[in-house]
């Protein structure tokens, strides 16, 4: 099993066979997972929402999240199973021998206790310690992970911190009695580039110094290839892949890593994105055979008669395929740089010193810039710089700004309320997060057909007609026309935002973060989408994000937003390829790569 | 009932930046939030006690036949009505009698009792005759009643809604739950009958089926004439107790934090006492003060079943005779007991909460 | 491994049911065991009250000793205080309770509904007035609220409506304004603002619909609560009439006598704790099919199924009657 490790020495961390299942119905929610981490090794275990990651990270603690069970298997780290422990044996081991760093550090911290009580309990609960030891560990432990030591600080509550502090507290806990094993479990999802950059340095530094092995789970590739050694990518409750990483992200053997990797954008290259169509089986819908085989473009009738086993291949790898893709193609489409639309010559939208303030604070300051016809801009910000206020306030959400927004040359007004039909429906809006921009009592027709009420005097079959049509323009088919948002997945119901926003037949798209609720292999599918949409139909966009791998994708011009100014504006060929602004720099080097080249310059502490 | 947001306003919510600007206080004085906050509630108190005070003489100068002619019978001569009307002020504008009864009230004093309703023994006994007067001994036996209620029925809510919590859907759980259920829906009048049928008159003759007392006399006295009204009350409060703690506590022992709290290796008890109880407070820290207030409320039909000597006998008497004053009296006693009580839940639950105790 | 081979991609999930979302809570309400008996209790009550007078004896005829017992010449119940039979007063006492309690119940929902909703939508200073108010309304006890009225006015059918329909509201409002605000806060809703469709329309398409589940759950509530204190009402006198048979007056009139008859007060009791009962517990049951429908259709949840497998135990809105 431990082929890809090499090494004779037995691994620090073994696992074999585990499963988790459902209490009661006993519908298997992670069947069979093993893999090994030796001693002071990063293991990455990859998958996209619901593959069954966030379980087995947990399991690796004897814990199952309520209604579930763990119902097989073995979790040996160093000398001690850990599922062969009860009670009292299981609470010592847990945060001694192994320990875990939850997703959201806001609300892993206990918010009624101080940072002081919080740090002194991860020791209280395993050792008698004297008062001096314990300053004395806790001191340590603050300057290992780079926060402050003194009095004011142990006597603040979680929510007076930062995110970045947060995490880094959690971080603290979880090393504060130097566990053989630590398990973190997406510790960067939600902070900013350059606090997920400080995070991933930390977690490598303490990892070396305290020598733990550690389990980084995680959907953000890049984020696992700055962190780990090896990595398992997870799919359908199955790990469907065990490689170095370097090697799978040079030359995945999975249909699956591959897809991956297809639909990762890059900061670097303006890639074609490939997404992967369809969606994961849902527990208890488990398909005979390979998991992945009804959306593999590989799959043969043999796919589908059992599930493969997790095999090893001549490159040293583990893949859980028949049909291991062939080291020479690679599967990675890299070379196919996204094309480029044509750029007619107006302006479609043209903004002026901008000022807008939102409970007072400023949040805009002067803003400007044009967007032509055609044309994407992306606008680039972390949270707090503003980006969102400046959607809202092209589209009239947002009431109080000064300044000049001009669409096709006429000014708007401010709200929307004040603004004619004919401008509302000229530019459409996309809303960040897909679960709740869609009414949820109307089927997806109905709300597709809801701004033709508005917009246009059409009949019923008529509207219902545009919306069937524009259903097949983003490629869900009328088969989705009756069925309501709540049944259908995030991938999907953005695709009916996006059908919504187009069924009017707006000339400009202001698309807020719409892709950051997304797995990378639907975020894909939708960036291409909206290109081909502009490509067609010379649809301008502009397009809010903090991803600037996306930008390089979709964008032609990009302009960087820190605290509600622009800093910096310019092509994204010229702007990602050489920023002038110091933030935009950082930004750029901060953010972690999937590239191992760009890698090694970058910093990844390996 | 849930952490009642929407009144307090307080909270640094997340909220649309429109329909903000809500924030007034602290945002210009820069005081501590727990200041602003207490400083805002008494004003609102101030104000609804004012409003409660309009609406109560408001509407107790619409009952037909006025102070004059419930003290001299509905037979009076005309004329002797219009002299002590005249002597009353009852002739003068609504505005100036408003102002005038305010006055008064304010320094405690509400007219005498007037309706030939209340404990007639009572009135002749007392040296005087002052709506306050009469309602002194009646307040603190409400009061002690009130007060045993709510410390059994809290005591007894959070310890069975914990360990309810702590077993979710065990035996204990689900039976607690359907009675709670049950319990919570009942009457109040109805529950004081059952109390009384069960424990005084058909089953067990144990207590007094009726608390009456001499005039003067205390509640104290005679503790078992106590017992089934308090029983009775606590039946009717504690389901709510139970309810909210219970699911305050599942709340937290699902949160992340507990999630946490076990992946560091911490002990049962711990989890539960250390890190759910004290997140889980806020909302049973509300939900024993609405208690209270209901219990206020409360005591009104079981006083009347009961024929104990407090003031919701003395309102229900008082009305039943159209005693204004004692009518306003303990209408607005009610309304200041409720706005000390919210201000009360208030504090406590922001010293509960560091998140809205320490600014960021 | 599963041997089910349904294909899991590009196949559009089950079409909506169309039409009666109520209908489909309801339904679901009654499927549970909560929903069943709180169903029954209420019915058979009500099935009491309103078939009742039809069978029942004369309420108002003496028939014998006051107190006579159970079996006796005043029939199956016993006598009451005046030697009336229980049973008939019994059969007759409930209609008028159950009707006044339903009117007072539609008209604290409607009441309270729309100053909920027009205080979430508008905000400001509307809100603010609509707010204080219900402040001021809850800072008197509902049942002092209602005996103040009644003294002051007279006892009188439409009055008691009012004035526990009233009594009501505001806690009606609250629930509904929070549950707009919810509602209204959503990106669904401001996405049908950005195309700059008229505030009213937006509520009456949008915002409405949302509130349908929080509505029925407080609707049952409230008439619970109603059944409570227009009971009580009746119980302290300020109600029906005395010779009317009242549910509420007869266990005032017949507690003097509980040891010699208690039929004369536990007869009533009985049925209305029932019915208090039933309608609570069909609320209750209302309010966790809803809540656990809004769960199933979520699929931010549904995503994460990994980490939750049954809904556990959605907890009910609650309330303290005030």
């Amino acid at each position: 099993m431990s082929a890809a490790n090499g090494a004779g020495a037995r691994p620090a961390v073994e696992v074999r066979d585990l499963c988790v299942s459902m209490i009661g119905s006993g519908v298997p929610i992670v069947s069979g997972v093993s893999f090994d981490v030796a001693e002071r090794e990063t293991l990455g275990l990859v998958g996209e929402s619901g593959s069954g990651k966030s379980t087995v990270a947990v399991a690796l603690l004897g814990f199952a999240r309520p209604g579930l069970e763990i119902t097989g298997g073995s979790v040996r780290i160093g000398e001690v199973e850990v599922l062969d422990l009860k009670d009292e044996a299981l609470r010592e081991a847990r945060g001694e021998l192994v320990s875990y760093v939850p997703q959201d550090p806001a609300a892993g911290l206990n918010p009624a206790h101080r940072i002081g009580t919080q740090l002194r309990e991860a020791f209280q609960v395993h050792e008698k310690l004297g008062k001096n030891e314990l300053r004395g560990r806790i001191e340590e432990l603050l300057k290992a992970v780079n926060l402050p030591t003194d009095k004011q600080f142990l006597r603040c509550y979680p929510h007076q911190l930062s995110g970045g502090q947060q995490q880094r507290v959690v971080i603290a806990i979880a090393f504060a009695c130097r566990p053989r094993l630590i398990v973190l479990d997406e510790p960067t999802t939600g902070l900013d580039v350059t606090t997920q950059r400080y995070i991933l340095e930390t977690i490598n530094d303490m990892a070396a110094n305290f020598g733990a092995s550690a389990v980084y789970v995680s959907h953000d590739l890049p984020a696992v290839a700055e962190v780990a050694a090896r990595t398992a990518v997870m799919y359908a409750g199955r790990i469907v892949e065990v490689a170095t990483t370097e090697q799978l992200f040079s030359q995945p053997r999975h249909p699956y890593s591959a897809g991956l990797l297809n639909a990762a954008p890059s900061a670097h290259q303006a890639n074609r994105l490939v997404g992967i169509e369809g969606r994961p089986p849902r527990p208890g819908h488990w398909p005979q055979g390979c998991s992945y085989a009804p959306r593999c473009p590989h799959a043969r009738a043999d796919c589908r008669q059992a599930v493969p086993p997790l095999a090893p291949t001549e490159s040293g790898s583990l893949v859980r395929c028949l049909h291991p893709m062939a080291v020479s193609d690679g599967g990675v489409l890299r070379l196919v740089p996204s094309p480029k639309p044509e750029v007619k010559g107006g302006e479609a939208l043209e903004i002026e010193r901008l000022v807008a303030d939102y409970g007072g604070r400023q949040i805009l300051h002067e803003v400007g810039f044009a967007v032509k016809e055609g044309e994407c801009t992306a606008v680039v910000g972390e949270s707090g710089s503003g980006k969102t206020t400046l959607a809202r306030c092209l589209v009239g959400l947002h009431t109080r700004w000064d300044g000049e927004i001009r669409l096709d040359g006429e000014s708007l007004r401010q709200g929307a309320r004040e603004r004619s039909r004919e401008q509302l429906r000229r530019m459409q809006y996309i809303f960040q997060n897909p679960f709740g921009s869609l009414n949820p009592t109307m089927t997806v027709a109905e709300n597709i057909e809801e701004p033709l009420r508005h917009f246009e005097s059409l009949s019923r079959n008529e509207r219902r007609a545009k919306a069937l049509e524009v259903l097949g323009t983003v490629h869900l088919g009328e088969d989705f026309a009756d069925v309501l948002p709540g049944r259908i997945s995030g991938g999907e119901r953005q695709r009916v935002a996006v059908g919504r926003a187009l069924v009017v037949n707006p000339e400009v798209l202001v698309c807020d973060e719409i892709t950051s609720a997304l797995d990378v292999s639907v975020q894909a599918l939708l960036v291409e989408q909206l290109r081909d949409l502009q490509m067609q139909r010379g649809l301008t966009m502009v397009f809010i994000t903090h991803n600037l791998a996306v930008v390089r994708s979709i964008a032609q011009n990009v302009i960087v937003l820190q605290t509600g100014t622009i800093v910096e504006a310019g092509s994204v060929e010229g702007v990602l390829s050489a920023p002038k602004h110091p933030y935009t720099r950082q930004l750029l080097e901060d953010l972690p790569t999937l590239d191992p080249a760009e890698q090694a310059t970058a910093g990844g502490a390996k | 009932m849930h952490a009642e947001a929407d009144s307090g306003a307080v909270v640094p919510g997340p909220g649309s930046p429109e329909a903000g600007g809500q924030q007034g206080l602290s945002h210009w004085m820069r005081v501590h939030p727990v200041t602003s906050m207490i400083v805002r509630r008494i004003l609102l108190g101030v104000v609804t006690i004012v409003m409660i005070a309009i609406i109560v003489y408001a509407a107790t100068l619409v009952i037909p036949g006025n102070a004059a002619t419930a003290i001299l019978g509905r037979n009076a001569q005309p004329a002797k009505v219009v002299q002590l009307e005249k002597e009353l002020g009852l002739n003068e504008p609504v505005l100036t009698r408003f102002v005038n009864w305010a006055e008064n009230a304010i320094q405690l004093n509400f007219g005498n009792s007037l309706g030939e309703g209340v404990a007639v023994t009572q009135r002749e006994k007392a040296t005087e005759n002052s709506v306050t007067s009469l309602a002194r001994d009646r307040l603190a036996n409400s009061a002690i009643l009130v007060a045993a209620a709510a410390l059994i029925s809290t005591l007894l809510g959070l310890l069975t809604g914990v360990y309810a919590a702590y077993r979710r859907d065990g035996f204990f759980d689900t039976v607690g739950s359907v009675v709670s259920l049950v319990a919570s829906a009942l009457p109040e009048f109805v529950v004081a009958i059952f109390c009384v049928l069960l424990f005084a008159t058909s089953l067990f003759t144990w207590f007094p089926a009726i608390s009456v007392l001499e005039p003067g006399q205390s509640i104290l006295s005679e503790p078992e004439k106590l017992v089934l009204p308090v029983l009775a009350l606590v039946i009717v409060v504690t389901p709510y107790m139970f309810r909210m703690t219970r699911g305050a506590m599942i709340e937290a022992l699902d949160s992340d934090y507990v999630e946490f709290a076990r992946m560091k290796g911490a002990s049962t008890a711990r989890i539960a006492f250390r890190h759910a109880l004290p997140n889980a407070l806020p909302p049973i820290i509300q939900v024993v003060g609405l208690n209270l207030l209901f219990l206020a409320g409360g005591i009104v039909l079981v006083e009347a079943i009961f024929n104990f000597p407090g003031i919701g006998s003395m309102l229900v008497a008082a009305i039943n005779g159209r005693d204004v004053n004692e009518i306003q009296f303990i209408v607005i006693l009610l309304a200041v007991f409720y706005v000390l009580l919210n201000i009360i839940t208030d504090v406590c639950v922001l010293l509960v909460t560091p998140r809205r105790r320490y600014p960021r | 491994m599963e041997a089910s081979t349904a294909p899991t991609t590009a196949v559009a999930p089950p079409r909506a049911k169309r039409g009666g979302r109520a209908r489909r809570i309801l339904g679901q309400a009654v499927s549970t065991w909560r929903g069943k008996v709180g169903l029954g209790l209420t019915l058979a009550v009500v099935a009491v009250a309103f078939l009742g007078p039809l069978v029942g004896g004369s309420p108002l005829e003496l028939m014998g000793a006051p107190f006579s017992p159970p079996g006796g010449e005043a029939g199956l119940l016993g006598g009451d205080a005046l030697g009336r039979s229980v049973l008939a007063r019994t059969l007759h006492g409930g209609w008028r309770i159950l009707l006044v309690a339903a009117a007072a119940t539609i008209l604290a929902i409607a009441v309270g509904a729309i100053a909920g909703v027009v205080s979430a939508y508008r905000g400001g200073k509307t809100d603010s007035f609509i707010m204080r108010s219900v402040d001021v309304l809850l800072g008197i006890p509902q049942l002092v609220f209602v005996l103040m009225l009644l003294s002051v006015i007279g006892s009188k059918t439409w009055l008691v409506i009012f004035a526990v329909g009233i009594s009501q509201a505001p806690q009606v409002a609250r629930v509904l304004r929070a549950a707009a605000q919810n509602v209204s806060e959503r990106d669904y809703v401001k996405a049908v603002a950005a195309w700059g469709v008229p505030p009213r329309v937006v509520i009456r398409r949008h915002v409405m619909p949302s509130l349908l589940s929080p509505l029925m759950v407080e609707s049952a509530l409230r008439l619970s609560f109603s059944i409570i204190l227009v009971s009580g009402i009746s119980f302290l006198g300020l109600g029906a009439h005395p010779p009317n048979p009242d549910w509420g007056v007869m266990i005032n009139e017949n507690r003097v006598g509980i040891a010699a008859n208690p039929w004369g007060v536990l007869a009533p009791a009985i049925l209305l704790a029932a019915l208090a009962v039933g309608t609570n517990m069909f609320s209750d049951a209302i309010a966790r099919s809803s809540l656990a429908s809004g769960r199933a259709g979520d699929p931010s949840l549904e995503l994460f199924v990994t980490s939750s497998t049954d809904p556990n135990d959605p907890q009910p809105l609650q309330e303290v009657p005030e």
